[in-house]
């Protein structure tokens, strides 16, 4: 993927084309803060942000074999929250993002406060479903910001 | 390298156009919609062909475009020796499929109760996001639904014993291993069995409008003018859970069977593998709780009916899924052989000479069911045996998309679109009416000319065209 160069007026996440899915980048001066966009922009393809009223929380706890794996349980991990929960959110908030050991070959953790309320038919209305976050094209790059791609399918 | 028509209909993607490509690739699409393939498609066809094990060719339905990993409408088979299993090839909606279901009925007798009908069938079939099931399953019937499918709700009281031969592999394909399939798939697909998803899938209310094939119509029961009724939906959060956890180990897998991948979606593990099997299981699981949430659908449709037309049938001409991996015998250079067919967004399509087809349709074919965008023509077509030759037996799903969702938003409303859906006499009630805009009839290829293919080509042959009166969705 193109080096992202928007590192002055950072925008938190863009749509690109696709035919059938959703596919997004979204960005960070940290890998929290990618992340958190990475989550906003991923329930924005469902509604829209401003329907949602943060009243309740959920606290998430997750690991990865390395950044991009994490970053894939995290997001897939958001799609069986609002399932199971019957929930929709709106802010995502990475409490400690660490990778362990001292070397760099460490696995990572998460852990993160979503908040959110639960599903209100007359006030929710919604964009389109996303089925699961798919690892095409799925990838994080640094350079000036951090950068993660990824195809939803919906 | 350039891709190159060879024949009417079939164009090659040569061997090299990708590095690493076991195979050539073989998009099935007419000159007019060469046009509408997309170069990413191309790329995910050729991108396939270097799956190890791949037999004969990567292909492409008419109705392909861009997918994740497998192009959608894609086919792809692999022998059991040195031969991969993959859920790119797939998909995340395990058994997305469709049924027909035929009525004794007049589109006479319908059409003026057609806004009562959808209303109805829009309170008794829970659809859109976060709908839960009227029908509360218990682990243990989820458990059941994963083992025993449509089989499974002809016993818990859902249809009847008959519609059991009217499904693909009866509604139950062997090889479930629910202990494969995990928590959270369960926690996602327990409360969701019964429920009709949103996005693309739809019940609707259609008419026969013309008739192709008058012998085969008669022996499928089709005439002209008749009620039909028409669900797509799969396996909903069970199947896109086991999809997304098996996924995971896959990706793990290719590392450690050392098998070198153009896209991440294209993680596998050869057949044989613990890892390729407990993929096989699952997905089993899921394919038999789509064909169990159709029968159930079915059911609930069945009811309505039955309180506006007392006494009136509503048989099931066929159910067929999209989405799967399937254990297959075909003939590759004059041996049978056994082999994993992978249709991700394609068709089975039977001729005769297979003894899968059912018995009611000997001699004939089994019928490929192939719905319309929402507003346009589906059509019921006979699968021949020239498939076998040309496709390992497959055909279209679909249209398939030319428009991303992002380019309709900004060209459509759902207002818009369902005004003009009104217009022209088709009746819509949607649980999220913001969504339709992405599923109007001008982001699909026009499904008459994908059709057209796939009956030029001899895969299967047309026999009905079918036109929505009323459409539910989620």
């Amino acid at each position: 993927m193109p080096a992202p160069s928007n590192c002055n007026q950072m925008i938190s996440f863009e749509y690109l084309e696709h035919t059938a899915d959703v596919k997004f980048r979204a960005y960070g001066h940290t890998p929290e803060e990618m992340l958190s966009n990475a989550a906003a922009a991923l329930f924005s393809a469902m509604i829209t942000p401003s329907q949602v009223v943060a009243g309740e929380s959920w606290q998430v706890e997750l690991q990865g074999e390395d950044l991009e794996d994490l970053a894939y349980q995290w997001l897939s991990e958001i799609i069986f929250l609002f399932e199971t929960e019957s929930a929709v959110f709106s802010t995502f908030k990475i409490a400690l993002l660490e990778q362990d050991g001292w070397d760099g070959t460490g696995g990572w953790r998460l852990s993160a406060e979503i908040g959110g309320e639960r599903m209100d038919p007359q006030r929710h209305s919604f964009l389109c479903e996303v089925k699961a976050v798919t690892r095409h094209k799925f990838g994080i790059r640094k350079d000036d910001l951090w950068c993660i791609q990824v195809v939803l399918d919906v | 390298m350039e891709i190159s028509k060879i024949d009417d209909n079939i164009y090659e993607v040569p061997v090299g156009y990708r590095p690493g490509m076991r195979v050539p690739g073989r998009i099935f699409v007419s000159a007019a919609l060469r046009d509408m393939v997309e170069p990413g498609t191309v790329d995910q066809v050729a991108n396939v062909a270097t799956l190890p094990g791949i037999v004969k060719h990567s292909m492409a339905m008419p109705d392909a475009h861009l997918g994740y990993g497998f192009p959608i409408g894609g086919v792809a088979a692999f022998r059991e020796e040195g031969g991969i299993i993959s859920p790119g090839g797939v998909g995340f909606d395990i058994n997305c499929g469709v049924r027909l279901l035929r009525s004794d009925l007049g589109a006479d007798s319908v059409q003026p109760l057609i806004n009562t009908l959808i209303d109805a069938l829009f309170q008794a079939i829970p659809s859109g996001l976060g709908a839960t099931g009227r029908l509360h399953a218990t682990d243990q019937q989820l458990t059941e639904s994963f083992h025993s499918g449509a089989r499974w709700a002809v016993e818990a009281g859902y249809g009847v014993e008959a519609d059991l031969s009217h499904c693909e592999e009866n509604g139950c394909m062997a090889g479930a291993d629910p202990s494969q399939v995990g928590v959270k798939a369960r926690k996602r697909g327990r409360p969701q069995l019964g429920t009709l998803g949103s996005g693309n899938h739809f019940l609707e209310i259609q008419r026969v409008e013309e008739i192709y094939d008058e012998e085969t119509a008669r022996r499928f029961g089709l005439f002209k003018g008749q009620i039909t009724v028409m669900i797509h939906c799969g396996s909903r959060g069970a199947g896109h859970q086991i999809c997304t956890d098996h996924l995971d180990v896959l990706t793990r897998a290719v590392r450690k069977y050392n098998i070198d991948i153009p896209d991440k979606q294209l993680a596998c593990a050869p057949l044989g593998t613990p890892e390729a099997e407990h993929y096989f299981g699952a997905m089993v699981c899921a394919a038999n709780y789509a064909w169990a949430n159709r029968h159930i659908i079915a059911h609930w449709t069945r009811e309505v009916f039955e309180r506006y037309f007392s006494g009136s049938k509503l048989d099931l001409l066929y159910d067929v899924a999209h989405n799967v991996a399937k254990i297959e015998e075909h003939l590759v250079e004059g041996k049978r052989e056994k082999l994993y067919v992978h249709r991700k967004g394609a068709t089975r399509a039977f001729g005769p000479s297979r003894r899968e087809v059912p018995a009611a349709y000997a001699g004939l074919g089994q019928p490929v069911l192939i719905p319309g965008s929402m507003g346009t023509s589906s059509y019921v077509l006979c699968g021949q045996d020239r498939a076998l030759d040309l496709t390992f037996g497959s055909a279209c799903h679909g249209a398939g998309r030319v428009m991303s969702r992002s380019q309709a938003l900004r060209q459509f409303t759902g207002k818009d679109v369902k005004a003009a859906l009104n217009r022209d006499g088709i009746v819509v009630k949607a649980t999220s009416p913001g969504m339709l805009a992405e599923e109007a009839p001008q982001v699909y290829k026009p499904s008459g000319d994908v059709v057209d293919v796939v009956h030029n080509l001899g895969i299967a042959t047309r026999v009905a065209r079918l036109v929505p009166l009323g459409v539910s969705k989620g």
